[in-house]
């Protein structure tokens, strides 16, 4: 019996690198998302790569009565059943700072909607007393700076959110992974400027997989911004406030 | 963001562009770009000179739009989006007994690309250009809508987007036969070749499918023309076991003596001893076989700063030899070649009207940037024409306009193919205006 992962925001390139590493290992997947004609591609090109069926089902953060159908599908497989969370949204800080509408759509997206999600999915994975959560988060989310802080927030939240549910399901065998991207090359940082030290998508996904073998709680990813972030943190407050970094 | 504003250059370094650049993941993506303001592809930006460039312009990289759509594992018919590379295609698809028909000297170029060059590789005698394997191809047009075309459904077009350098529109993905690969290494035979007769000789009497010379380019005298012949096969041992090589960076630009001219005929001298007088058989992994060059990354950045060019031209078979000669003289001459030279015997296979191969001989040199240079590849280009040959646009950065009509009899009929696909001109790039290829407008 493979190996099942549900991947939430199927549609991100990191999520893409992740589902395509894992089709090369005869996982069978369920993609989710919004974009389900383009979710469709990404399907075929992990069933040609090796992936043992792929699923591809709608879902959308903000919108939870997407949640049901998919947590049903997931109650009639067997074997192990995985999550990975690449759901998140990073308008510019300026345009929020406009239209401070826009705030509650990113805490949506990056925390609520994805906690939503883990949080029904729980305890059927409790039930059967195996398997593995995936969350992606956000160096951004280790301290709030000027640039982001309202994805920082999220992120944040996302992250306590995930050591929560870790201290839950480690007592059933359930292993729950924080990963904390420093910058990739993705869609949603093309054209940012400033950006150093950038991942591919393909690290970034090799990275969890590894941390996955060796049951990481919190993985940076590259691993190096566990020390740019340990530096930013240890920052006092009267200094970083007068900062822009 | 949609557009980041970034230079690009083409892998000689030499010719750079700025411009803005979009990189769709996805296809609604590239199609509600292209609805907008239609733009050139850019693919791996393999190529030398200034054919993915397009200055002071927008580009649409494709190297994003990368996944596999459908394989037939009983007829090895793959349909893949178009900015997939080929290594990527022969990772996947060679321990399933299947590999891309033509593959070019890097991995790292794309499925796009290599359409878009009509590319030919070690093969070419016996399995002719990558466009003969395309069974068909979806193109979007300047307004944004895609089309299947195929040698059946719009020939013209099809044509003359085969070898095409993305005039006709972006490909925006291709199926394409493959073919079998029964074995995931080479046996790789290596000969001296102690002249340019006798390199000539052994290529015709050569049956190996897959074959190509390195040629020592500051030999003078008796060795002129001297290097060294490979010809290989797939394996029939037992998969040998190989340690995996690790690909390895160049961290710098080098300086500028490091290829001068006693260095790098030191260095010749030492490559063509390596192979013993009674020649050798090596088995080595695909990967290593067709890439030679792709382990060690960047490597462009040898040539330092300034870059380099490539000379590439086809010379057909009457006349080649004593072109071949005078071309070779010419080089050894001046000092100026760089150890990269290539010889390869080609077919007739070519199929589009503006397609590089033609039964013959190909030649192929690197010349760092040095003020000498152009002069030089001046007369190498009257010559190639002098002896009805042609230049390679995918290496070209010094050609002139007033040659290209005399090299590819063809033009006009893809002039106008490409006139009715893209009447504005949406898809031009640098090397199209420099070259005038779509009329002296
Ligand atoms: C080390 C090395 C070895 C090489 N060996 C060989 C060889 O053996 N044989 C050979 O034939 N060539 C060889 N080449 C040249 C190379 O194969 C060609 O230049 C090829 O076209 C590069 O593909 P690319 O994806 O990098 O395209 P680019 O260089 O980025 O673009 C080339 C052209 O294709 C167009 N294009 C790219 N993608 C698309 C698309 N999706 N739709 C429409 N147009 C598109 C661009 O607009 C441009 O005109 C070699 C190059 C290198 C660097
Ligand atoms: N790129 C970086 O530098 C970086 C750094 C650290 C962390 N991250 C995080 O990495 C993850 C992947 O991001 P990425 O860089 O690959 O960018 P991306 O392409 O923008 O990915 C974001 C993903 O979230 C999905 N999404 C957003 N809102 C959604 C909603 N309401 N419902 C369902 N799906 C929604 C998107 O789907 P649609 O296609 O439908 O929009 C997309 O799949 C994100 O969580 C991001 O915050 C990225």
């Amino acid at each position: 019996m493979s190996d099942t992962w549900v991947i939430l925001g199927a549609t991100s390139a990191m999520a893409r690198a992740f589902a395509q590493a894992l089709a090369a290992e005869g996982a069978a997947l369920v993609l989710t998302g919004r974009d389900t004609a383009d979710m469709q591609a990404t399907a075929a090109d992990c069933e040609i790569r090796g992936a043992d069926g792929v699923k591809v089902m709608r879902f959308d953060a903000r919108a939870p009565e997407t949640f049901a159908p998919i947590l049903s599908d997931y109650e009639g497989r067997t074997g192990s059943l995985n999550v990975a969370v690449f759901v998140g949204s990073m308008p510019q800080q300026s345009q929020i700072d406009e239209d401070p509408g826009l705030l509650d759509g990113v805490i949506q997206d990056s925390f609520t909607g994805p906690a939503r999600f883990l949080q029904t999915i729980a305890p059927m994975m409790e039930a059967r007393g195996e398997g593995a959560i995936v969350g992606v988060g956000s160096v951004a989310g280790d301290r709030g700076r000027i640039g982001n802080y309202v994805y920082g927030s999220a992120k944040a939240g996302f992250h306590t959110y995930l050591s929560g549910l870790r201290n839950r399901m480690g007592r059933t065998g359930i292993h729950v992974m924080t990963v904390k991207p420093g910058f990739v090359d993705t869609a949603m940082t093309w054209g940012i400027e400033g950006m150093f030290l950038v991942a591919s998508p393909q690290d970034v996904a090799r990275d969890i997989l590894k941390g996955l073998k060796k049951q990481r709680n919190v993985l940076y990813t590259p691993w190096f911004w566990i020390i740019i972030m340990t530096i930013i943190r240890t920052i006092p407050e009267r200094i970083f406030k007068k900062l822009s970094v | 963001m949609t557009w980041k504003i970034d230079s690009a250059h083409g892998w000689g370094r030499v010719l750079a562009s700025e411009g803005r650049f979009a990189r769709p993941e996805r296809a609604s993506h590239l199609k509600s770009l292209m609805a907008e303001a239609p733009c050139p592809a850019v693919g791996g930006l393999r190529s030398y000179g200034d054919a993915a460039l397009n200055s002071g312009g927008d580009a649409i990289r494709m190297e994003r739009m990368n996944r596999l759509a459908s394989f037939d594992a009983e007829t090895g018919v793959l349909e893949a989006e178009a900015g997939i590379t080929i290594s990527e295609l022969l990772k996947v698809f060679a321990p399933r007994g299947w590999m891309p028909a033509v593959v070019p000297g890097t991995g790292f170029a794309t499925l796009g690309g290599c359409i878009a060059n009509d590319v030919h590789g070690k093969n070419h005698h016996e399995a002719g250009s990558f466009g003969q394997h395309v069974l068909s191809l979806r193109l979007i047009g300047p307004d944004g809508t895609a089309r299947t075309i195929s040698p059946k459904k719009s020939a013209r077009l099809f044509a003359a987007t085969i070898g095409g350098l993305g005039q006709t529109g972006i490909i925006e993905s291709a199926k394409i036969q493959m073919l079998p690969c029964p074995a995931l290494s080479m046996d790789v035979r290596e000969r001296r070749m102690d002249s340019l007769a006798e390199f000539l000789a052994a290529f015709e009497a050569s049956t190996a499918d897959f074959s190509v010379g390195w040629v020592d380019a500051t030999a003078l005298g008796t060795d002129l023309g001297r290097g060294v012949l490979e010809e290989a096969a797939f394996t029939e041992r037992a998969s040998p076991f190989y340690k995996q090589a690790k690909s390895k960076r160049i961290p710098m630009d080098a300086p500028g003596f490091a290829l001068s001219g006693p260095v790098v005929k030191l260095f010749n001298a030492g490559y063509f001893r390596r192979v013993p007088e009674a020649g050798r058989t090596r088995t080595r992994p695909l990967h290593d076989f067709f890439f030679p060059l792709d382990r060690l990354h960047d490597w462009n950045r040898l040539y330092g700063k300034r870059g380099f060019h490539q000379f590439q031209c086809v010379l057909p078979e009457a006349g080649a030899a004593m072109a071949l000669e005078r071309m070779l003289k010419e080089i050894a001459t001046s000092g100026l070649a760089s150890p990269l030279v290539v010889l390869k015997k080609m077919g007739p296979g070519r199929a589009g009207p503006l397609s590089f191969p033609m039964e013959g001989y190909t030649l192929a040199v690197d010349f760092p940037n040095r003020p000498r240079v152009p002069a030089l590849l001046n007369r190498l280009e009257e010559q190639t024409v002098a002896a009805g040959g042609r230049i390679y646009f995918a290496k070209d950065s010094l050609m002139r306009a007033e040659h290209v009509a005399q090299m590819y009899p063809e033009l006009d009929a893809w002039c106008e193919a490409v006139a009715k696909a893209d009447p504005e001109g949406a898809f031009e790039t640098d090397l199209v205006r420099r070259l005038k290829l779509r009329g002296q407008s």
